[in-house]
């Protein structure tokens, strides 16, 4: 039984019997060998790198992020802020959020850009849209990787707002999800969020709806 | 099968026999789930020929769950001691009922005071223990955040697939019920239109609740971080704006290291949605100031599945990642839906994991709920061999039986007779004659019987039945003579 102690609930007994059984369970499978030698016995034969060309991999991070309908465009570093500009006009959006340490040269003027201070969820609905770098991404599965960095900031900042404006480096973009989880290994505990494309369900009939509860829109601009 | 307000339950649910009658006669239910579990199935084939590494990496993902059984206390030990490190809580809880009286202890100690809610994201788990039923009797009020269990919810209907638990809805229907509850008496019909009005109802739910209760998709050992799949974003809202985030995970879920999930996140939307990779992930682990919860409290909950590791054969049960990739390709789900099955938990893995949840003591006839085409192991990416244990959880029903039940009885005499030509001549002389007044004639001249008597009649209650031919092949054989004409 779970008891509860002054809204203190104790588990302990449970736990140790569930492990009692997980242990008895498993007396015929036992093995000898340390648990961290038998996880590196685990045969991995897949795909662990890149097969194809620098050039083709960016290719095909934009036509799986296009597949997903989300709106890219690749842009020499010099021409980013040129190339967010148009974006933010295009949907006519002027009050950006912004988490803190995103690179200034980046931003275009002539927007309000609010730096993120911790505000409420309510708070982060009032914006238009919301500008981070990102991480790592994904060709082959048209993901970009977000973790809690400085010009990624806290995960609600990516969430709330209903647009989400995106810049990924092209030295961090990867083939292959296992290069991605290699480089996002020295940082795993941070928290971290995948997506590819705008949110989107098949709940209905199978049916993709592009944007339910995430962003509806979003822009990514691939930095050369 | 819409019982109003009641719960899959598979204590109590009909037989699946019984039950499959009842959903094979709902003609739009069939037509739902024909339509639903085509498209998916496509997807799935088109994604999965794109990967020429497919088998290499289902090999892993057997490996990787095998091992993490083989292990699973040394690495919950270990998900836990990080976990805590991190600033979460680990409860364990042994059944069920253990983890729903953690939960609502939780729920109404963080949630407001006076109005207390929760917001849901999908999880089996707590469909598995019938967790909202548990709360609302505790004062706590649930919104599932999921489309579809958002549909279910409003509803009030049971989920009928692991991945896609509305997908026995179409647009029409799923149109009423949002018109009704949510009260939109203009409200359209196209999907588009339906996700807008869910987006509204919810988006003040996610921005105003304090409290979140989710599943888990995996839990990683390494780091004491839990991992989280999903498409809509809701389950994003769930896991950051809260106060309060309680986590329940079956002790199954665990994986080794961070970069297993190399492997599973590469299975997992491929094989459920036939997508190259879920729309959002979310990987968190702990507390971590400014960015999410403040308070993180996760509920290791076994409810019978120590018990399923401790068989030898059953315990690859437990390397399932939920991704109802079975469900999509048996044909007799894929007839029946998922109601049949008298648990959330339906399809072929749910035919193997329900009756084992229930230490066999409950859901004995979902092991014969199965052709045994093996569509099912070809499918799995964990390479689960689920024909394989539904033949053994049917030789464990049976044996559950006794000796003296009419099916073990029936088998005892049958092989009497096959052992002695003398008794199995006679046993089709008797045949002959018992059968003539069952025995009716087509137009062409042709015998068929239409009915059997007792338990023979399970063959007759779907198909008719050839009278036996007047000569067996031995009669004639032995007729022919030497010259062999």
């Amino acid at each position: 039984m779970a008891t509860e102690t002054n809204g203190v609930i104790d588990t302990s007994s449970a736990r140790q019997e569930i492990l009692r059984w997980i242990r008895a369970a498993n007396q015929g499978v036992a093995d000898s060998q340390p648990v961290a030698q038998q996880w590196d016995r685990i045969e991995r034969p897949y795909r662990r790198s890149a097969t194809r060309s620098r050039e083709e991999i960016l290719e095909l991070l934009e036509d799986r992020l296009r597949d997903y309908d989300a709106n890219v465009v690749r842009t020499a570093e010099a021409e980013v802020a040129a190339a967010a500009a148009k974006m933010l006009a295009a949907r006519g959006h002027k009050r950006l959020l912004i988490p803190g340490g995103l690179n200034p040269a980046w931003l275009p003027a002539g927007f309000d850009y609010v730096v993120d201070d911790g505000a409420s969820p309510a708070a982060l609905d009032g914006f238009d849209g919301v500008i981070t770098g990102s991480t790592v991404a994904i060709a082959l599965t048209g993901s970009v990787v977000l973790q809690n960095v400085p010009g990624q900031g806290r995960r609600a900042v990516s969430l709330v707002p209903d647009h989400h404006l995106c810049f990924v480096r092209v030295e961090d973009v990867v083939e292959t999800v296992p290069e991605a989880f290699d480089r996002l290994k020295a940082t795993s505990t941070l928290p971290t969020t995948f997506f590819a494309g705008p949110s989107a369900t098949a709940d209905i009939e199978m049916t993709r709806i592009k944007g339910v509860h995430g962003p509806r829109f979003l822009d990514i601009i691939l930095v050369e | 099968m819409n019982s109003e307000n009641s719960v899959l339950d598979p204590k109590t649910s009909p037989t699946f026999p019984i039950a499959a009658r009842a959903t094979l006669g709902d003609t739009q239910l069939r037509k739902n789930v024909r339509h639903a579990t085509e498209v998916i199935q496509n997807k799935r084939a088109r994604v999965v020929a794109e990967m020429p590494d497919w088998q290499q990496l289902r090999e892993s993902g057997r490996q990787i769950r095998q091992h993490t059984m083989a292990n699973l206390e040394t690495y919950l030990e270990e998900f836990e001691r990080n976990c805590i490190r991190a600033g979460g809580t680990v409860h364990w809880a042994r059944d069920g009922e253990e983890a729903k009286r953690i939960v609502t202890t939780l729920a109404k100690t963080y949630a407001s005071q006076q109005n207390p809610e929760v917001i849901k994201i999908k999880s089996m788990t707590t469909e598995e223990i019938h967790l909202n039923v548990a709360l609302e009797a505790a004062g706590v009020k649930a919104y599932e955040t999921d489309l579809a269990e958002l549909i279910i919810q409003l509803g009030h209907d049971q989920p009928s697939h692991i991945v896609v638990p509305a997908l026995h809805k179409n647009r029409q229907q799923i149109r009423e019920i949002f018109q009704r509850e949510m009260n939109l008496p203009e409200l359209g019909e196209k999907p588009q239109d339906l996700a807008d009005a869910a987006r509204k109802f919810l988006r003040e739910k996610f921005l105003r609740v304090n409290t979140a209760v989710s599943g888990a998709n995996f839990l990683i050992a390494e780091t004491g971080g839990v991992c989280i799949v999903e498409s809509e974003g809701n389950g994003r809202m769930c896991l950051t704006l809260p106060e309060t985030l309680i986590t329940i995970a079956g002790i199954d879920k665990v994986l080794p290291r961070f970069e297993d999930l190399e492997v599973m996140l590469q299975l997992l939307p491929r094989s459920a949605t036939g997508e190259r990779m879920n729309p959002y992930n979310s990987i968190w682990t702990g507390v971590h100031a400014g960015d999410g919860p403040k308070n993180f409290h996760v509920v290791l909950m076994d409810n019978a599945r120590s018990e399923v590791l401790a068989d030898s054969e059953g315990r690859q049960t437990l390397n399932c990642i939920r991704c109802g990739a079975c469900q999509n390709a048996c044909p007799v789900y894929r007839q029946t839906g998922g109601h049949a099955y008298g648990s959330v938990y339906a399809g072929p893995i749910g035919a193997i994991l329900t009756p084992q949840l229930q230490q066999l003591h409950h859901a004995q006839s979902l092991p014969y709920a199965s052709s045994l085409c093996g569509a099912c192991y070809e499918v799995c990416p964990v390479k689960i061999n689920i024909p394989e244990v539904l033949i053994h959880l049917r030789n464990k029903v049976v044996k559950q039986k006794g000796p003296l039940n009419p099916e073990a009885l029936a088998m005892k005499m049958a092989g009497t007779l096959f052992r002695s030509e003398r008794r199995f001549r006679a046993a089709q002389r008797l045949g002959r004659f018992a059968e003539t007044p069952l025995v009716r004639r087509d137009g062409s001249g042709d015998g068929w019987i239409g009915w059997l008597p007792g338990l023979l009649g399970g063959w007759t209650q779907v198909r008719d039945l050839r009278e036996m031919p007047k000569e067996t092949f031995r009669d004639w054989w032995e007729k022919r003579g030497k010259r062999g004409n």
